[in-house]
């Protein structure tokens, strides 16, 4: 192994930071027969999410991007486990480290922390009303009294335009926006500063999708609360984040301000990701990368993206990059950064 | 008879509620186009989930039966195909293509015997050679090969590498038809345009006739010649692929349209903020 391990950069825990992440590893450990295997899923990464900010993370399918959220969310169970470095929340002045004192997330999540979630009949209970979600979810959360309770939900649901009259429903008669609308007016209810979405519109027709993430933005916009957005569609990234990161195999190959990601991709991968994009309008045929995207069980040495890289260098294969600062004000892993001309 | 796939006035009806509440559904309705024979092309058909569109997969590979009109093929009627052989035959030059391929594929069953008894049961290839040089020469049109595939499992391989192994299948037959339903959905985004770039390259080259259904906007103006637009089972607008989609005139076919998020956050995010300002 040439492996040279990245040292995290320590980034100050400022108030401004509601979450900070410092070189977290968290791999899959399995043990059979005395011979171990690691799948490292998360990879050294280290990033921070502000207050009122959308931050989204793009990765394709084994990106490790759900393992990630699950280990931000403090959701890992075993073969999974954190191995190395820390994930600190700061909910207005109450501070939690998710992997240093585990008991203070537990008050937090819903309440502070929420979650939306992409099949939306995973959320709501399909045999018993929507309000008996609600009350499943939120009711010990919120510290209210029955009667106040339900006017707060009503109250919740009638701002982002749906008929409280949901709440009698079952969630096999509403449509899948509509159950996808119910679980963010379930993930928002409490008023978190944190919201978690995982492909929250992915399974959505094109004129839901944007209306349900119009939906996300309006309410996370009235709550100032910071999203974390996951999906593997650059163009819903391009609708609704402020900062995108982009994930190959583990790690972070870059990470920056959605604009000047889209505008000046600085790795080779985020260029092509954005460059392959069809588009009404333009004829130009699209290229796709040769090779397919590495197995977490076994990546290539060095730079992981190295062999299918047009760029790549006899170093790529030797060495991993760092993150470091990018020309456009993000960061970016990639000892060829800023040489990669948009496709 | 210059028709490949000729469709007259295709209605499905499907029965919905109860034993005591039954009523019927048009799940298609009153779909007419038509494929020539001569001119291979790719025939996007595009819609929201509940458009009718697979229903119209289902029917153009013989699956279902339209309630009422005519479904033809090559200028036989594809409900009155009768008997194993006939429907053999049929079934060699329409292929499917499915929507997801980990779902398309027994996970127990190793990815060469599908390519292998398809060879056997439409090219007759009795014996392995033959079974092996036509599973070959099928990967190596999409860009892979039998040494590739061989004694694999689908879990081994990506969505992408999975869904040109389905390509690659439905290709053994030889076929004048393909039939892609949502074919590269499931597909990640870096290998996407690898399997979009196929369907090109077999219309050319092959001179296969593709049908790709989809709700994409963008990748059925990047490939398609012909579109028709269906909602709630009508086809609403077609005709030429880039003018349809560039200067949509229905209304339902501009707001879909106007749904598709571009790859340029500035005017993504315009997209969304429009909704806000309608539902405010």
């Amino acid at each position: 192994m040439h492996e040279v391990l990245s040292k995290a950069k320590k980034t100050a825990v400022t108030p401004k930071n509601v979450l900070t992440v410092e070189g977290l590893k968290a791999y899959y450990i399995n043990e059979h027969f005395g011979v171990r295997r690691e799948v490292r899923a998360v990879d050294d990464i280290s990033l921070t999410v502000q207050r009122n900010e959308v931050y989204g993370i793009a990765g394709e399918s084994s990106s490790g991007k759900s393992s990630l959220i699950k280990t931000l969310a403090g959701a890992i169970r075993p073969p999974m486990r954190v191995v190395d470095g820390s994930v600190k929340f700061d909910f207005g002045g109450q501070s939690i480290d998710v992997y240093g004192a585990p008991e203070q997330l537990k008050p937090a999540r819903w309440r502070h922390l929420s979650y939306i979630m992409q099949g939306s009949m995973n959320v709501l209970n399909p045999v018993r009303r929507v309000k008996h979600s609600f009350h499943d979810f939120a009711y010990r959360h919120m510290g209210l009294s029955g009667a106040a309770f339900w006017s707060k939900v009503r109250q919740h649901l009638e701002r982002l335009g749906l008929d409280p009259d949901v709440l009698e429903a079952f969630p096999h008669q509403l449509s899948g926006g509509m159950r996808q609308r119910i679980t963010i007016a379930l993930a928002t209810v409490c008023e978190p500063e944190f919201i978690i979405a995982d492909e929250p519109t992915t399974a959505l027709d094109v004129l839901v999708q944007q209306d349900v993430l119009g939906l996300i933005k309006d309410v996370q916009a009235r709550m100032q609360a910071s999203i974390i957005f996951v999906t593997h569609d650059m163009s819903v990234h391009a609708a609704i984040t402020d900062r995108l990161a982009i994930m190959y195999a583990g790690r972070l190959a870059e990470e920056g301000a959605t604009q000047a990601l889209f505008d000046n991709p600085q790795h080779p991968y985020t260029a092509h990701l954005i460059g392959s994009l069809p588009r009404i309008g333009d004829v130009r045929v699209r290229k796709s990368l040769p090779g397919k995207p590495p197995a977490l069980s076994d990546p290539p040495s060095g730079c992981r993206f190295h062999p299918r890289c047009p760029l790549a260098i006899e170093r790529c294969s030797r060495e991993v990059p760092l993150m470091q600062p990018s020309a456009t004000g993000g960061r970016v892993a990639c000892f060829r950064a800023g040489e990669v001309v948009a496709a | 008879m210059t028709d490949l796939l000729r469709l007259d006035h295709v209605t499905k009806l499907f029965p919905v509620g109860g034993f005591f509440s039954r009523r019927s559904m048009k799940a298609v309705d009153d779909v007419n186009f038509a494929l020539s024979a001569d001119k291979p092309e790719i025939f996007a058909i595009v819609g929201e989930s509940g458009s009718g569109k697979s229903t119209l997969a289902k029917m153009m590979l013989g699956n279902e039966v339209p309630s009422s009109g005519q479904l033809s093929f090559d200028g036989t009627d594809v409900a009155a195909i009768r008997g194993r052989a006939a429907r053999e035959a049929f079934m060699a030059k329409v292929q499917p293509v499915f929507q997801n391929p980990f779902e398309a594929f027994n996970p127990l069953t190793k990815l060469d015997e599908y390519l292998f008894a398809t060879a056997h049961r439409f090219l007759g290839a009795s014996n392995r050679g033959a079974r092996e040089a036509a599973a070959d020469a099928a990967l190596q049109r999409v860009g892979l090969s039998l040494s590739e595939v061989r004694g694999r499992y689908s879990h081994e391989l990506s969505g992408g590498q999975l869904q040109r192994i389905a390509v690659a299948r439905a290709l053994i037959p030889n076929p004048k038809l393909i039939v892609a339903d949502e074919p590269v959905s499931m597909v990640d985004a870096s290998l996407r345009m690898s399997i979009v770039n196929l369907f090109r390259e077999l219309r050319d080259e092959l001179k296969v006739s593709i049908i790709y259904i989809t709700h994409d906007l963008a990748t059925a103006y990047y490939i398609s010649d012909r579109v028709i637009i269906m909602q709630k089972g009508k086809v609403i607008e077609s005709g030429d692929a880039r003018t349809v989609l560039e200067h949509p005139t229905q209304p339902y076919s501009i707001a879909l349209k106007g749904a598709v998020l571009p790859p340029d956050p500035a005017a993504a995010s315009a997209i969304i903020r429009q909704r806000q300002v309608v539902a405010g």
